[in-house]
């Protein structure tokens, strides 16, 4: 029997948590950026998508969703462990614009800011599940990790003051009075 | 093709299975411990938010995964929906060697004397299958203290005025006290608390040839990278491996109890890690996979003489599924509470446990967990707007500004709380799935609402601005402290178990888990699993042997 990760140098392991690190930062950033394809969404899909996550955690002194990138992990996620939502989020992307179509006349991305989020208080009512489930996507995206697609430049960290880099511990004791 | 015949199986390599492995291969018996998860190790302390054993949005780190092991969960409203370990409904508790002690927060805890005398203290509590353990806190003490001492416990109980004697003192300090724990310790005491370091299965000093803990923030729901924190996979389960007498299968998922032609158990059948179906004679079975898939395993085992499922003559297997019900209050305050200490949870009381007025119980009360960004999403207050800017700012402003008090509410059992097997839906093997189905009784939810007032009391004394209250709601608990399917005592028509742990029905299966809780204390169940394991082994350590002298 064996126990895993022990029998690798510690070199070894290092070098390859590395790569595989550039690798997946290679990846993130890739995305969202001028004639990137995505991997589940339209172009207008992820268009809409980014202003809805742009109105759920704006930019204002310190960047919002749509500067962290969030779009770009929900796309990602909608690909592996979010498989099972992809059905909830095409339907649901397109009643936010038939919402805001039938209320301004307009998609949602043409909308200015004080019609968006009025056009996101009625999703917010009619479409509880599809709301819910975009919001808590999107406070991931933010807050969470990201490697996972979002979180760029881990701009909700440093917006909260956490130290960088994220794994501390051992520094910290050593420099803490409780220590 | 059978494999080579044992003297015991177990199946499950959590707190109780690894104990019981630990215990049976030191005394002799040959054993194989069969465990549905793998064995990470410390360097698989990925820091990851949204992919560890708290915190599942991406995914279970420690397992099970989900692609393989769905559930099936009946919901309050009777709505019925498969559910996979990444939901919350799943009341998932990690598949890997050490199981929840693998990544849990490590709390240690003793249940309390009349915790073993609920029916008792309270008398009967209407709808409610409330009773007495057949064992009491006397039994057990000696094995708490095995624990305590075996796999190492750190803190400082002196100032618990209402803990159950015990005979010799933990073996390791608590750790520097937090800010937090600064402006809480004081307040406690204004209000006439008693508050006190709460013992941890965490290395605070080096112990057993293992570090001691370095403060990280990754702890709860983390592989610790350090091996300070304590579980079953770093003490008992190399031990048990160290006499020779334990091979460790892992990723061996069991599908049934094997019987003979008596009805007595011959073995098991699994599949192993590469699907293909084994079958492992041993001379017993010890079943060891938490609440709900060790009732899950008795009901998928089916024999003439037992067609509704092994141990389930009188219907009580997969009866009174309990865990605890988390009550508490947010407070926050005017100045930074927060200085990044790991693990975060350093200071409790006991003072409301019981003896409450008008209630049959109640619960322990300790600081919240360190807490990582996406986490404190659930700290936002109910007033703040759940989107925009104000609840940005919310969360920016108040960070590092709150502390989260909580306990677990002592349940009140329920007869219909409860796994069955589904008819329909399979897993990955082809083995009918649990399904979940119950309610919390309303009892339980009046204690959650006094624990939470008196925790918000507790944050107003230490100085915070505002607070709000946390609560829950009727849906079924479960989760990583699940217990009570199982249930042990003296009569089998109202129990599974007999005080050995050993079925009512037939005499070489046992269940070693927290399966046969009674009732599930107002603490943390780990410590409580381990002792009544090393109790449960000794019993049948002393039966065995018995029975070869004869």
């Amino acid at each position: 029997m064996e126990v895993p990760g022990v029998r690798l140098k510690r070199r070894t392991f290092l070098g390859a948590g590395l790569a595989a690190a550039a690798g997946v930062t290679a990846i993130s950033c890739a995305r969202s950026q001028a004639g990137a394809s995505w991997r589940f969404f339209t172009a207008a899909e992820a268009q809409t998508v980014e202003a809805i996550c742009a109105q759920l955690i704006p930019s204002d002194r310190d960047p919002g969703a749509k500067e962290a990138g969030v779009v770009n992990y929900i796309d990602i996620q909608l690909t592996r462990p979010f498989r099972r939502y992809q059905g909830t989020y095409r339907r649901g992307i397109a009643s936010v614009d038939a919402a805001s179509r039938c209320k301004f006349g307009k998609p949602f991305v043409e909308l200015n800011s004080a019609q968006q989020i009025e056009a996101l208080n009625a999703v917010e009512e009619k479409s509880v599940a599809f709301f819910d489930l975009i919001l808590s996507h999107a406070r991931q995206g933010f807050y969470g990790d990201p490697r996972h697609g979002g979180n760029r430049h881990m701009a909700s960290w440093k917006m909260l003051g956490l130290p960088f880099p994220p794994v501390r511990g051992r520094q910290h004791y050593e420099g803490s009075e409780a220590g | 093709m059978a494999l080579k015949r044992v003297h015991a199986v177990i199946i499950g390599a959590g707190a109780g299975g690894g104990v019981v492995a630990k215990e049976l291969a030191t005394a002799g018996l040959s054993v194989v411990l069969l465990e549905r998860g793998k064995w990470h190790s410390a360097g698989d302390c990925r820091k990851d938010d949204l992919f560890n054993q708290r915190t599942q949005v991406l995914g279970a780190k420690f397992g099970p995964d989900d692609e393989r092991n769905p559930r099936v969960l009946v919901d309050e409203h009777g709505r019925e929906s498969v559910v996979v370990p990444s939901d919350g409904g799943y009341s998932n508790n990690a598949a890997c060697v050490g199981g929840g002690t693998f990544s849990y927060g490590a709390m240690a805890w003793r249940y309390m004397e009349k915790d073993f005398r609920m029916r008792s203290t309270y008398g009967a509590v209407e709808g409610s299958t409330l009773a007495d353990w057949p064992i009491a806190y006397d039994d057990l003490e000696p094995y708490y203290e095995k624990a305590e001492w075996e796999l190492g416990v750190s803190g400082d109980d002196s100032n618990n005025i209402f803990k159950a004697p015990r005979k010799k003192p933990l073996p390791m300090p608590p750790l520097p006290p937090s800010k937090e724990h600064r402006i809480l310790l004081p307040a406690a005491q204004r209000l006439g608390l008693h508050p006190f370091d709460i013992p941890m299965l965490r290395n605070t000093v080096p112990y057993n040839g293992r570090r001691s803990c370095m403060r990280c923030r990754w702890c709860v729901g983390f592989a610790c990278e350090l091996s300070a924190r304590t579980g079953t996979h770093n003490t008992v389960i190399p031990a048990a491996l160290a006499t020779g007498n334990c091979e460790l299968r892992t990723e061996c998922m069991t599908r049934e109890i094997l019987l003979d032609s008596q009805g007595r158990a011959s073995g098991v059948a699994y599949f192993d890690a590469h699907d293909r179906l084994q079958e492992q004679p041993a001379g017993l079975v010890i079943v060891c996979g938490g609440a709900i898939e060790s009732a899950r395993l008795l009901l998928n085992t089916k024999h003439r003489l037992f067609p509704n499922g092994l141990g389930n003559r009188s219907d009580w297997v997969g009866r009174n599924l309990q865990s605890h019900s988390y009550a508490g209050a947010n407070g926050l305050f005017d100045y930074d509470t927060y200085d990044d200490l790991g693990p975060g949870a350093s200071i409790a009381i006991c003072d409301y446990n019981h003896g409450n007025p008008g209630l049959a119980g109640g619960g322990m009360l300790a600081n919240e967990f360190i807490r990582l960004p996406y986490q404190f999403m659930a700290n936002v207050p109910p007033w703040v707007a759940p989107w925009g800017l104000e609840h940005k700012e919310f969360v920016r402003s108040a960070y590092k500004r709150t502390i989260v008090l909580m306990g677990p509410v002592q349940e009140m059992p329920l007869f219909d709380a409860r796994i069955q097997v589904d008819p329909k839906v399979k897993d990955h093997w082809g083995i009918p799935v649990a399904r979940l189905s119950g309610t919390r009784h309303s009892h339980t939810i009046e204690i959650g609402r006094f624990l939470a007032a008196k925790a918000e009391a507790w944050l107003k004394e230490a100085g915070a601005i505002q607070t709000w209250k946390r609560g829950f709601g009727k849906s079924l608990s479960g989760g990583q402290h699940q217990a009570g399917t199982c249930r042990m005592g003296d009569d089998p028509k109202t129990s599974v178990v007999n005080k050995d742990c050993q079925l009512h029905d037939v005499d070489n299966v046992y269940v070693i888990d927290a399966s046969v809780h009674v009732t599930n204390g107002a603490f943390n169940p780990a410590l409580t699993i381990l002792a009544n394991a090393y109790r449960a082994s000794a019993n049948l350590l002393r039966a065995w042997k018995g029975s070869k002298a004869a």
